[in-house]
């Protein structure tokens, strides 16, 4: 299968200058591959950085240290290096990234939100609205809340309107951050079958997922954060 | 995709302080850049600087124009200059009195740029003022009206009408909405995104406002007594930032 996330060696350190440059090292030396076709499950306990090890994927947070190869039509781009347009570029078409909460955006309705992605890839606006709100209707949002800006939203709504917005565009790589952390068993039902979709058509996947049920359903391999400060710790002491 | 501004750097200086000074960097084609920074910190003499407005004592600015020629600010002459503000540029300002022309009507505020390229047919720039005036949220019944009958969110909207209709390939923003209350900020936000995203023009904004930059930018720069000392993409800079500044900065607002 296709190589399609290369990440090698990484090294992440908060530095907080607010906090007289306490360093904060969260990432030591982590490598990771994933396949097309392939979902892997980040592990460990709360604070290990899973989550940062995603948001470094996404070139949201930058690594100090380390290559973070994405395959993007061919060719490898590495989203610790790579000039901010190049890095939209690689998260409009190949990349998505499913956060944990929704970021809203005012005056914004909950179809308009999930189409964007369509939009930005070129996608008709009233067919993108169709395909946004065919998969609101998967995930059972009411058509009423359609045309509404999801501040208002339930906790679960607004995580399931953020789950369509990272998935209706098809794309190689996701990234998903406890995508059903706050759903109930029949909606974490339908994310877990987006998932299988999503990887059935060649997709890689890394996800952090809270409950046990969800991970064994998709997961086909775990990988567990090793704890940096821990470590550091250890050797001072 | 290739650049259409290169920034070498760039410094303006007042006397013998410095406005702004090496500053450096690239803008592609459908980008928007925010300048962040607090008062003072040199966010609207860069810009001005950028935009040719006022010249620059040091490095260069170098623009790609739509038939792919570059032209270096500092050698072009003031009606080659002002050629590329007409065509290729916008500008909008903080006080709308500044970019606006008060005295006459909202239609003849958006038509001048298109008269000053050469249209001339009355009722054609009529009806595309029109257009736009609704484009923005106006309404075209407007279309008589001075700016100065006009509320201040809708002066702002009526300077994104008059730059947009000759469909700049940039434009520049000085704090568009420094002077409009929150509620009229973020109908002015949501009209700008939309325009901007629907004509692919690449903008560069100056704002205090970390969270006009987290809606609107792609990229940002946070300036620091006239330097440039975090550059990044918006996300990046507002969820991870570096600089001790920055730090500051985006811990001091309550959510971007
Ligand atoms: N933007 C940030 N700035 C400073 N520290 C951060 C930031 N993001 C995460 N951290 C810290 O990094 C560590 C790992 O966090 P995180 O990746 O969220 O862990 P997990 O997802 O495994 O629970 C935590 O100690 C957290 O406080
Ligand atoms: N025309 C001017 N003459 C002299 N000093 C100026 C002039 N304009 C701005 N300055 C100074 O240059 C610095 C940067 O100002 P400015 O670019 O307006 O900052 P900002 O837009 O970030 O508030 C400030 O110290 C300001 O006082
Ligand atoms: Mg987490
Ligand atoms: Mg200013």
């Amino acid at each position: 299968m296709t190589l399609l996330i290369a990440a090698r060696q990484l090294s992440k350190t908060f530095v907080l200058h607010q906090q007289d440059g306490l360093e904060l090292p969260v990432l030591a030396d982590v490598s990771l591959e994933v396949h097309a076709g392939e979902c892997v499950a980040l592990t460990g306990p709360s604070g290990a950085g899973k989550s940062t090890l995603l948001k470094a994927l996404y070139a949201n947070y930058l690594v100090q240290h380390g290559t973070l190869n994405i395959l993007r039509h061919g060719r490898w781009i590495d989203m610790a290096r790579a000039a901010p347009h190049e890095i939209v570029a690689v998260r409009r078409d190949t990349l998505g990234y499913v956060s944990q909460f929704l970021r809203v955006i005012p005056r914004v309705s909950a179809l308009d939100i999930v189409a964007e992605p369509l939009i930005e890839q070129g996608e008709e606006r009233e067919t993108a609205r169709e395909r946004a709100g065919a998969l609101l209707e998967r995930l059972n949002i009411a058509e009423r809340l359609w045309n509404l800006p999801p501040a208002t939203f339930s906790g679960g709504e607004q995580q399931r309107v953020n789950i369509a917005r990272g998935l209706v565009a098809p794309r190689p790589v996701l990234l998903l951050d406890e995508p059903t952390a706050s759903l109930d068993a029949a909606n974490r039902a339908v994310v877990v079958e987006l998932m299988r979709e999503a990887k059935a058509r060649g997709a890689a996947l890394v996800g952090i997922f809270h409950d046990e049920a969800t991970r064994d359903a998709i997961a086909d391999r775990l990988f567990t954060v090793p704890l940096a400060r821990r470590h550091t710790k250890e050797i001072a002491t | 995709m290739k650049p259409i501004l290169q920034v070498k750097q760039l410094a303006k200086r007042y006397g013998d302080r410095y406005g702004c000074r090496d500053v450096n960097f690239e803008l592609y084609e459908g980008e928007v850049l925010c300048i962040v920074g607090e008062s003072g910190s040199g966010k609207s003499t860069l810009l001005a600087t950028l935009a040719g407005r006022l010249a620059a004592d040091e490095g260069e600015v170098t623009f790609r124009d739509a038939n792919g020629d570059w032209h270096e600010l500092s050698t072009l002459a003031e009606a080659e200059r002002r050629r590329l503000a007409r065509t290729e540029w916008g500008f909008v300002t903080q006080h709308a009195r500044d970019g606006l022309r008060m005295g006459v009507s909202a239609g003849a505020n958006v038509s001048e740029r298109l008269m000053a390229l050469g249209h001339r047919h009355y009722g054609q720039l009529r009806a595309t003022a029109a257009e736009w005036l609704e484009k923005v949220e106006i309404g075209a019944e407007r279309l008589d009206d001075p700016p100065s009958r006009f509320s201040g969110g809708m002066q702002q909207r009526l300077q994104i009408a008059r730059n947009l209709v000759t469909r700049p390939r940039l434009v520049f923003m000085d704090e568009p909405t420094g002077g409009l209350d929150v509620s009229v900020q973020a109908r002015f936000l949501d009209l700008l995104r939309r325009l901007v995203h629907e004509s692919g023009v690449a903008v560069i904004m100056v704002t205090h406002d970390l969270g006009v930059a987290r809606l609107l930018a792609h990229r940002t720069l946070v300036m620091q007594q006239g330097r440039v000392v975090e550059a990044g993409l918006t996300d990046q800079i507002l969820d991870d930032p570096q600089h001790p500044y920055t730090q500051l900065l985006v811990s001091s607002i309550v959510q971007a």
